[in-house]
């Protein structure tokens, strides 16, 4: 599986790995890394979102490296990828961490939160996959009360994966779907609730509200409840990820993300900086449509795709 | 969607204008943050690179460094790239085309496709007073269809029925027949999101772009795309010819970098933003307009229209009578806080206001928001009709029974009560000085009213150095100014606005 992740990403960061492997080449020969191979390595790591300023401290990182030289007396180009790769994994260790690490309440609820199309309800059925391949019984809230059919496209993904779907009225709130899914879970001593939310903009106070009471709601059966919260960013996002981690995190307490659709052209390379400012954990990548196709997040598969490597 | 960038670029053009000459190293060195800027609201590299390339060429000519104000050309100059990177012109939908006129919409996964399906078919109905249909060829995500339909009912436009098990290229042709036999003006496809890189769906795409021959084929783009946006692009551009690009999310505080990208890399211009969630959340893309908001500018034109809009004459004319008569009692405040609400509220005018950004954070900072406005009507609401007349009734007891009664406290009402006087002062004011004077000069300023708008190439007027200069000081110049009004009204009604600009375009 982790293989089929790697693969996936790689052939969407293909594209941006052999214009590095490219630049990289003209080294060869050189006894230091020219300005010109510099500016290259900076524009690939920008062009992969990882946003101005991580760039330009990597770019920086590998000027002052002194490499060591091959026999013909060259920096080899691999050592340089190698280097960046390292760099951007150094960031990225601390923040992996399984989804499924601290499951340990019964039953244990799973709020998904994000913006408008990154791909909750995608995701939240991919996660009931794994926990049914773990004999774990799941409830899926459909607390999207807003989006038109939002409710019909879990109840689809509710239905492949055999879990049962809690949805109120269109229009309905949102709160008190999660809040008789939890207490109906308690009731029926299912093990695992995953709340699905409605898309919303970081900056619509209200609707940011909206999830604080959500979780509130659901404390009110269990201190500890929402037990995980975890916001879901595209990976086609830019810096803009910044500003949406920022306002969920200050609305319910974020304890891990997801990043979906790595399986495109984009490389989500925003989530370097992420990690370094939030220290909030990644849990798992999105990388397809299918059921399977949720994958756990490692810093060095991710590191080494956006460099252009092979994975160890 | 641009205030970010719009912070950062007025940061960098406050040291040049400073200067009272400017060195070749002072304009790199401006040139460098405006890099930084645009990398951080997420504008392509390529894009930034010949950005700053042009502006720079232009920028260390002889004409500007020896100029009075080389700090205002150099902003004149980001400004006509800026809005040459944006595209002069704005583009109409195509449409025109023999019955059914198709208009075909992709993009990637969660872009907003299905939403835009929607928003498209109404606009096309209650502005353009066509017959629609709404057709979905997204077999694979669960619901997509349902999620159409529900939308095309909300619209009260047609949905072309499912039939379970068809492929997109057949649903297509179905589609395209029923359009013909029932004589609908525009059929809009809306088809599955797809990565560029997965070539199985991609020539999917192409073969229904074949079968349907669309009149308009729109890419549908996130306004928080990253450096991606550009990829995205090229691929379908390159793929099906891309006639135009339609950028969701636009109320979210993405910095407008896809803006500003899609120009460029796809030729096409951008179309429609979208606003907000609901079905009516689609507006025309004024790309003149936005560089206005980008450099914060102000985006007046659209504000005039907006009240011209939602602002009936009557109550207009009511109220330049009121003004030039120098009253200004808690009716016209009611009238005026209703009239700002069917603007969109506070955020949606200021928006539109130049020079007003930092103000509108303090605004946020001090929790005024579309909030207070309700409660300020409110108040008024728990005034007897003599006390609205004439606020000078107003005595401890009576204070008190409104505050009780609008359930807010006595010092709301004692704001309130001051900032009506402030601005009645402020109207006699206005009234001495030959009412809106003022105010047309500073809107012939900006190149364009409604009068005077669009010259007839259909070119954004520009805007020569004189007029920019006069432009900064009568609207940079007067930020300050703004802001210790907003102390002054403590939270400033502000209203006026709706009277004011509408009674201009006539």
């Amino acid at each position: 599986m982790a293989l089929n992740w790697f693969k996936k990403l790689k052939t969407g960061l293909s594209k941006s790995a052999s214009k590095v492997g490219g630049a990289l080449a003209s080294v060869t020969g050189k006894k230091v890394v020219d300005q010109l191979t510099l500016d290259d390595i900076e524009d690939q790591l920008i062009l992969a979102d990882l946003g101005i300023q991580v760039s330009a401290r990597i770019t920086k990182k590998i000027k002052d490296k002194k490499f060591v030289l091959n026999d013909k007396k060259e920096i080899a180009s691999l050592d340089i990828t190698e280097t960046v790769a390292a760099e951007i994994e150094e960031i990225l260790l601390p923040c992996e961490l399984s989804l499924f690490d601290n499951v340990t309440s019964k039953p244990h609820v799973l709020f998904l939160a994000g913006v408008n199309g990154s791909g909750k309800t995608t995701t939240a059925g991919k996660i009931a996959e794994q926990f049914r391949l773990q004999n774990k019984s799941v409830i899926l809230a459909a607390s999207d009360t807003f989006r038109a059919a939002a409710v019909e496209q879990l109840k689809t993904w509710g239905n492949r994966v055999g879990a049962e779907v809690v949805s109120g009225v269109d229009g309905g709130d949102s709160a008190a779907v999660a809040f008789q899914a939890f207490q109906k879970a308690q009731n029926e001593s299912v093990d695992i609730v995953i709340v699905d939310t409605a898309g919303r903009l970081q900056n619509k106070k209200d609707l940011m509200e909206e999830l604080t009471k959500t979780c509130r709601v659901l404390a009110k059966l269990d201190d500890n409840a929402p037990h995980q919260k975890v916001v879901v960013l595209d990976g086609t996002v830019g810096q803009n990820a910044h500003s949406q981690l920022e306002s969920f995190n200050e609305a319910i307490g974020l304890t891990g993300m997801i990043i979906t659709k790595l399986d495109g052209s984009a490389k989500g390379g925003v989530v370097v900086s992420l990690a370094e400012k939030f220290k909030i954990p990644i849990h798992s990548v999105g990388v397809g449509e299918g059921l399977d196709d949720l994958q756990p997040f490692k810093a060095s598969s991710f590191s080494r795709a956006i460099a252009g490597l092979d994975e160890l | 969607m641009f205030e970010n960038l719009t912070d950062k670029l007025g940061n960098v053009f406050k040291g040049l204008t400073k200067r009272g000459s400017l060195s070749e190293g002072n304009v790199d060195e401006a040139l460098k943050e405006v890099r930084t800027a645009l990398l951080e609201a997420d504008v392509a590299l390529s894009v930034v690179k010949e950005f700053i390339d042009k502006v720079r060429v232009r920028a260390v000519g002889e004409e500007v460094l020896r100029s009075v104000t080389p700090g205002q050309q150099v902003i004149k100059i980001v400004n006509d790239v800026l809005i040459e990177v944006l595209g002069s012109n704005e583009s109409e939908l195509l449409i025109d085309h023999a019955p059914p006129a198709v208009i075909l919409l992709v993009g990637l996964q969660g872009s907003g496709k299905t939403t835009t399906a929607g928003k498209l078919a109404l606009h096309l109905k209650s502005k353009k007073r066509k017959k629609v249909m709404l057709a979905s060829l997204d077999i694979y995500r669960p619901a997509a269809r349902e999620q159409l339909r529900i939308l095309g009912e909300q619209a009260e436009v047609s949905v072309l029925p499912e039939i379970d098990g068809e492929s997109p290229e057949k649903i297509t042709k179905r589609a395209m027949a029923a359009s013909k036999i029932q004589a609908i003006d525009v059929l809009i496809l809306d088809t599955a999101g797809r990565t560029t890189i997965d070539t199985a769906m991609m020539s999917e795409a192409q073969e229904v772009f074949k079968l349907s021959s669309p009149s308009e084929t729109l890419l549908i783009a996130d306004a928080m795309t990253g450096q991606d946006a550009v990829q995205t692009a090229k691929a379908f551009s390159e793929l099906i010819k891309i006639s135009g690009v339609v950028l969701t999310r636009t109320d979210g505080d993405a910095r407008g970098g896809a803006a500003l990208s899609m120009r460029s890399v796809t030729g096409c211009p951008i179309k429609f933003v979208g606003v907000s969630e609901k079905l009516e959340g689609l507006e025309a893309f004024h790309p003149d307009r936005a560089a206005g908001r980008i450099l914060d500018m102000g985006d007046v034109v659209s504000l005039v229209e907006k009240a011209a809009e939602t602002i009936a004459e009557e109550d207009a004319a009511h109220m330049m009578k009121r003004m030039s008569q120098g009253s200004f009692d808690m009716n016209d405040m009611l009238k005026q806080i209703g009239q700002l609400k069917k603007m969109g509220g506070l955020g949606g005018v200021m928006s539109m206001l130049p020079g007003i950004g930092k103000l509108q954070k303090q605004m946020a900072a001090n929790n005024f928001n579309d909030k207070s406005i309700s409660k300020q009507e409110a108040i008024i609401y728990s005034m007897t009709k003599k006390e609205r007349i004439n606020v000078a009734l107003l005595n401890a007891s009576r204070r008190k029974r409104i505050a009780s009664g609008s359930g807010t406290v006595v010092s709301d009402v004692n704001r309130l009560v001051k900032q009506q006087q402030d601005m009645a002062r402020m109207m006699k004011k206005m009234g001495k000085m030959g009412g809106l004077g003022g105010l047309k000069n500073m809107m012939s300023s900006l190149g364009g009213t409604s009068q005077d708008a669009p010259t007839s190439d259909g070119q954004a007027p520009a805007m020569d150095s004189e007029k920019m200069a006069q432009l900064q000081k009568m609207m940079g110049g007067n930020m300050p100014n703004l802001g210790n009004m907003a102390n002054k009204f403590g939270g400033m009604g502000l209203p006026g606005l709706g009277g004011n600009s509408s009674k201009k375009r006539r």
